[in-house]
């Protein structure tokens, strides 16, 4: 079932949560709300479900207008970030509470309870828990519960918010993997919540990014990465190096730092050079088309590549740097801590004043 | 339940800790044990003869009856009051809410005399809704709705005071799922809410109860003492006594002090059983 929304505002108070939601998030698809806390992300979830209403805007269900609609009977499954689940019931009794609460006349009889009961247990892989009561479960198994009692109601819309905040990161890693091939297998219209990049871009097939309010951009995974429209998005979808300078006859300088940029540019003035950590490589002296003398901080040696925190020599930066470099270099080079090096741009994209999006340069092919 | 440690800091004197738990038993002996003790054994000072006597009194049973239709009609009125109340403050964001949050306090802030001479001047022959109640020949005051009506205000926090406190903390994610799986109101407050609140409730209930039935300070000032018809046990207890009956004066506070003893034992239970349903089970053994 397709989900439409149209000119959302929500306001708290004197404070406007929501500015303008319009959306459209397809049928059958796993749709992720991106943003850092306060942006309006979760709000928006709960609006969708019926739990909060808009001050203005129009929302529909495969093409229905639901704006008036009580949650009751939007028929949408919910998980909520702190599970939620009711904690004098056994698992069994929470999974049910959605068919008992049924009007007489379409509630399946008790065996059919128990019966699909079972089938939603045996689905999350928690048979043997149907007797417990919450507090005798990990977070993990609750929140999976949770998803069981959600789907008990067999909904076409499932809305998750935050379902993994709370949880610790192997299990977050599991719970992850085995959401996505639930969603594979039933196909229901997932939108979920999170502040977390890395699971928004490794689970969803779309990403809405918001921040303030306002929808940043929308659009499937690798476009986001590859395509980010503007500052917040490449801030925001992991760790960007930037070198803010001037811009003068294809030269962006500041301090000692001063980068060649390749091509035509007709611009000039002030403007930022954004740079992702696997675009940059660090020698141990300058290139012909850029000089940026950085200090290694911190070496993090854990994961599939090597990660160096550097700070700037004779120029500023907000934040510092990070690069990646693999183990293999890492080993032949064995850079120290305060040991001083370079970094050159292969690929690099420019914000300046005149534009809002972000113009890619490469190096490479130079 | 969390046991006392044999093993002192490092630093700490045993004489000081001794020395407190010495004087808080002798204050505990003196002020409340003791007391107690007493008024039992004044109560049976004259033998069990005169004790039955005492009880089986007309008066003496009439007093009963209307303490306990008191507390009858005083409970279910502010359990109903209590939960509402409780409900409106935790579940819903209103202009003024602070202020109705500090002003469930009230009864417990104003002196009890207080409230009864409110009581009596609004509602009084001479006061100003009590004069067109008159008019329509309903007595209100030194009659049993009075008395009524100053218990339910005197004993009306205890249930909401309870209930606000742990609904705050119980949030209402719970409510938003039932809701969200299509249960109704209704359904809600059976299903989902009242199994949540029902052993704060129930210590709420008890407090209301205890308290209705002990209420003196406002009573007094709306009863107008009449034996037989509007005299409570409480007050019963001061008439004997002023009477110079003071084995009949112990043999009623006895009773009172038995309904108090009762109240803390089915107190302690409930306590016990909030105890219990807060603390999560230790039994994680199976990983995710």
């Amino acid at each position: 079932m397709s989900i439409r929304l149209e000119g959302i505002n929500k306001y708290f108070g004197q404070f406007q949560a929501l500015k303008d939601i319009s959306l459209d998030i397809p049928d059958g698809q796993l749709t992720g709300l991106l943003g850092p806390s306060g942006s309006g992300k979760t709000t928006l979830l709960r609006i969708i479900a019926g739990l909060e209403s808009a001050e203005q805007g129009r929302i529909l269900f495969h093409g229905e207008d639901v704006t008036d609609l009580h949650v009751r009977d939007r028929r949408v499954g919910f998980v909520f970030q702190h599970y939620a689940l009711f904690r004098h019931m056994t698992v069994a009794q929470n999974i049910a509470f959605g068919l008992e609460v049924m009007p007489k006349a379409q509630r399946p009889g008790a065996a059919e309870i128990r019966k699909q009961v079972g089938e939603l247990l045996d689905m999350v892989q928690l048979a043997h828990l149907a007797s417990r009561y919450p507090a005798q479960l990990s977070g993990g198994q609750k929140q999976r519960i949770a998803l069981a009692r959600a789907l008990a109601m067999k909904p076409e819309i499932l809305l998750l918010d935050e379902p993994f905040g709370a949880l610790d990161a192997k299990v977050r890693k599991d719970l992850r993997r085995w959401l996505r091939a639930l969603h594979d297998e039933l196909h229901f219209t997932s939108v979920f919540v999170t502040h977390d990049q890395e699971e928004a871009l490794e689970l969803s097939d779309s990403v809405v990014v918001m921040s303030a309010g306002k929808v940043e951009q929308v659009g499937g995974p690798q476009a986001l990465y590859a395509q980010p429209e503007s500052r917040f998005v490449f801030d925001f979808l992991g760790h960007v190096n930037v070198l803010d300078g001037q811009l003068a006859q294809q030269r962006m300088t500041q301090g000692d730092a001063w980068v060649q940029l390749p091509g035509m540019l007709e611009c000039s003035g002030e403007a930022q050079l954004y740079l992702r950590p696997h675009e940059v490589r660090l020698q141990d002296c300058p290139a012909p088309h850029a000089n940026l003398p950085l200090r290694i901080e911190s070496i993090s040696l854990i994961g599939a590549e090597v990660r160096l925190e550097l700070a700037p020599c004779g120029w500023v930066a907000q934040e510092p740097w990070e690069v990646g470099i693999s183990h293999v270099e890492f080993n032949r080079w064995q850079p120290q801590r305060g040991d001083r090096c370079y970094a050159v741009p292969d690929v690099g994209h420019l914000f300046d004043v005149q534009q809002a999006r972000p113009r890619t340069l490469s190096w490479v092919n130079d | 339940m969390s046991r006392v440690k044999s093993s002192l800091r490092i630093g700490d004197q045993p004489w000081v800790k001794w020395s407190l738990i010495g004087s808080a038993l002798t204050l505990t002996l003196l002020l409340l044990v003791i007391p107690l003790i007493l008024i039992f054994s004044q109560a049976f000072a004259d033998g069990a003869d005169s004790l039955w006597a005492n009880l089986t009194d007309t008066y003496t049973l009439e007093a009963i009856a209307l303490t306990l239709f008191v507390a009858a009609m005083t409970v279910p009125i502010n359990l109903v009051f209590g939960v509402f109340l409780a409900w409106l403050v935790t579940r819903f964001e209103f202009p003024g809410r602070k202020v109705l949050i500090t002003l469930i306090d009230i009864p417990f802030a104003v002196s009890p005399v207080v409230a009864g001479l409110l009581y009596l001047l609004l509602y009084g022959s001479n006061g100003w809704l009590g004069g067109w109640l008159l008019d329509q020949d309903i007595q209100l005051m030194f009659a049993w709705p009075g008395i009524v009506m100053v218990t339910v205000f005197v004993t009306c926090p205890f249930v909401a005071r309870e209930l606000i406190p742990l609904m705050q903390q119980q949030g209402r994610e719970e409510e938003e799922a039932g809701v969200v799986l299509g249960a109704s109101g209704w359904q809600l407050f059976r299903k989902v809410t009242l199994p949540n609140i029902q052993w704060a409730l129930l210590y709420g209930v008890v407090l209301t109860n205890a308290r209705a039935v002990g209420e003196f300070g406002a009573v007094s000032v709306v009863s107008g003492n009449i034996r037989g018809e509007t005299n409570t046990l409480p007050l019963h207890v001061e008439l004997l006594y002023q009477d110079y009956n003071v084995a009949g004066a112990f043999t009623s506070a006895s009773l009172l002090a038995g309904i108090a003893l009762l109240t803390l034992l089915v107190k302690s239970f409930v306590e016990w059983r909030q105890e219990r349903q807060r603390a999560p089970v230790s039994d994680q053994t199976d990983s995710l």
